[in-house]
């Protein structure tokens, strides 16, 4: 693998190098949250490029699921502000940041579990679907039109994880691992400009998290879309991650290329470090 | 590799073909019912007892269709379901009374009457639903309660009369039509001098449209969205799926279907009670729908009809009627809940799709 390069970028941060040219899919600047005294972020400032992969690592409790949470307002940040391609969020709530453009993966998997597979994905195409509930009672020809297209479009994106024989299970009843793919698979069904993925391979064996780790570049190439992820799994991060940031105690600490990281005399007392004791 | 291309379509038709079969059988059983109900009815087949309850049967079951979809679908608890049935009654009984001189088809009127029934009742679904439904955990419960005992005692206190000088409202002061006119609720007296225009016919109708438009929601992408909300609402705020607006819409489809219905039933009765509503009789419809099925359709109709019917043949037990009433209900829990009988079940289940399985096994395989 080469290593991609990282350039500065105006604004207190760094992008791969093609992508410096175009306007950085996310800004954040000066984030912070805390909750009932409690500082889970402070001052966090970031820049995604419009096409990176990048990763946000740190040890456990340091607040990468409270970003992701901020970023896209299941918590109403403090302080700071989120730009999402130039534009600014603060009035936004989670469906608005959804709809301009940033979709995400939980931690603990949240799909709908008494739904089909297929029903999930389609879920995540619910508001490029063009028709309307009154049409949907009437079944008038776009409701026939709007399902055939979804549907096609839903084993489509299936497709990406080898899926569509999944299409009529129940979710619940999927083993964990294609529970995680397919919560990526509804994220894309909403068309993001930005993937924000919690912890994809955390219940994967090494062989999938091979393959995951193909997935996102690919998915990153087919749909041009940032990623940005976290993940404790170092092999993932290192291998797949153009740009890393890392958070502990709520602070970014280091910030860089997985090479600059990972000799980053802090970050191994933090984070690395603590790996190798335990 | 060769009919991949035509795999997706093929599969669509078959998923649709799948969940429309399941649904036209749905109403196939309700066609078929009640053709043979109306056969036997004008053989002479059917004693008094059964046909006095053709009527109810088809309200209640409509009544648990609603429900259904607020509670079984959208995953919110309303213990008023029969507070709207009372708005649609009451409304739709006095819009039946004004219009009676001036449309003379009976038929004509009682559509009208359950489309303005159905409205009223929506526009009380919207006025509860808009605050109630941005609050997370039971608060729909509670207010739904106490709509239900609101709506009762207004209706107690009503008083509507008809005559040459239009129509007279009041509320706690008893008024009294002109000499010419009539009183079209009479307080606690309830609703009196309706010329009872409900048939088998259009109540068997109405619970058809009600069941044709559930399952066309249910179908949909709205209904898909309903269904997200019940089963993770965080996660579909995060693909842009608005919580208040898919929970409103649903609450008040409920609340609609429930207004006609209660038109249905006023119009099926010479007088009414506003008592007739009252948490009981919620508490009765969320126990057909409890009994048939969260979620299930067609099982809160079976569970409707069999437990509208079972007390009128338990009468010739007369004193002991609730009692088995109640043992029934506890019987048909157990078999419900056991596990030993959902595992007989399954069985049977897991035989009839055995070939599909083998079928999905050996493609496994090959990947
Ligand atoms: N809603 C909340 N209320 C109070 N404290 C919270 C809340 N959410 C998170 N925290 C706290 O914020 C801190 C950061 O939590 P967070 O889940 O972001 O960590 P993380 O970096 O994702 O950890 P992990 O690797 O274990 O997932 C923790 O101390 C956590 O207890
Ligand atoms: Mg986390």
């Amino acid at each position: 693998m080469s290593e991609v390069k990282m350039v500065p970028y105006p604004s207190r941060s760094i992008v791969p190098e093609r992508d410096v040219n175009e306007r950085p899919v996310l800004e954040a600047m000066h984030l912070g949250v805390n909750f009932g005294g409690l500082h889970a972020v402070e001052e966090f400032n970031i820049t995604v490029g419009k096409t990176e992969i990048a990763g946000l690592i740190g040890p456990n409790g340091a607040g990468k699921t409270t970003v992701f949470n901020l970023l896209t307002k299941v918590y109403q940040p403090t302080t700071g502000t989120i730009l999402l391609d130039g534009k600014d969020t603060s009035n936004m709530n989670s469906v608005a940041v959804n709809k301009a453009g940033i979709a995400r993966t939980f931690q603990n998997i949240r799909l709908f579990n008494n739904l089909t597979v297929e029903d999930n994905v389609k879920l995540g195409l619910h508001n490029s679907i063009k028709y309307t509930t009154l049409e949907g009672i009437l079944r008038m020809p776009r409701y026939w039109k709007g399902e055939k297209e979804s549907h096609e479009r839903a084993m489509d994106l299936l497709k990406i994880f080898d899926m569509q024989d999944m299409a009529k299970l129940k979710a619940s009843s999927l083993p964990y691992g294609a529970q995680r793919r397919l919560e990526i698979v509804r994220a894309l069904a909403t068309n993001p400009k930005l993937l924000l993925l919690d912890e994809p391979a955390a219940g994967m064996n090494p062989s999938e998290t091979a393959e995951l780790m193909n997935t996102i570049r690919q998915i990153r190439d087919d749909f041009g879309i940032a990623i940005m992820l976290i993940e404790h799994d170092m092999n993932l991060v290192m291998g797949v991650c153009e740009g890393i940031a890392v958070l502990n105690y709520g602070r970014i600490i280091a910030k860089g290329t997985p090479s600059e990281i990972q000799n980053n005399q802090e970050v191994i007392e933090a984070y690395l470090g603590k790996q190798k004791e335990a | 590799m060769k009919n991949s291309n035509n795999a997706p379509r093929s599969n669509f038709l078959s998923n649709i073909s799948k969940t429309t079969r399941s649904n036209f059988i749905t109403y196939g059983i309700i066609i078929v019912v009640y053709v043979i109900m109306q056969i036997l009815v004008n053989a002479g087949a059917v004693s008094n007892l059964i046909r006095g309850q053709l009527i109810p049967i088809c309200v209640f079951a409509t009544m648990a269709v609603s429900l259904n979809l607020c509670v079984g679908i959208l995953g919110e608890l309303s213990l008023g379901h029969a507070g709207f049935m009372s708005v649609g009654a009451f409304t739709g009984a006095v819009a039946i009374a004004c219009m009676e001189s001036a449309i003379p088809s009976p038929i004509l009127r009682l559509i009208l009457g359950m489309l303005i029934g159905a409205v009223f009742a929506a526009i009380a679904g919207v006025i509860i639903g808009i605050p109630v439904l941005k609050l997370n955990g039971d608060y729909l419960a509670i207010v739904t309660l106490a709509f239900g005992e609101i709506i009762r005692s207004i209706f107690t206190n009503v008083y509507v009369g008809l005559d040459s000088a239009g129509l007279h409202f009041s509320i706690l002061n008893r008024i009294k039509a002109a000499e010419d006119g009539k009183m079209i609720i009479n307080g606690a007296i309830g609703l009196t001098g309706i010329k009872p225009i409900a048939t088998f016919f259009m109540a068997a109708l109405l619970l058809l449209v009600t069941l044709i438009i559930v399952f066309n929601l249910i179908n949909s992408k709205t209904g898909r969205a309903v269904m997200a909300l019940r089963d993770n609402q965080i996660a579909a705020q995060s693909i842009g799926i608005s919580i208040p607006k898919f929970k409103l819409m649903a609450f008040v489809i409920s609340a609609a279907i429930a207004g006609a219905a209660g038109t249905m039933f006023a119009e099926n009765y010479s007088t009414m009670l506003a008592t007739k509503f009252d948490f009981n009789t919620s508490i009765l419809i969320l126990v057909f729908v409890v009994l048939g099925g969260l979620g299930n359709i067609r099982g809160s109709i079976i569970a409707a009809a069999v437990l509208t019917l079972l007390p009128e043949l338990l009468r010739s037990v007369k004193d002991y009627r609730m009692l088995a009433y109640a043992i029934i209900l506890i019987v048909v829990m157990i078999f419900k809940n056991s596990p030993s009988i959902q595992a007989k079940m399954a069985l049977m289940r897991s035989k009839k799709t055995a070939r599909k399985k083998t079928k999905k096994a050996s493609i496994g395989k090959e990947a």
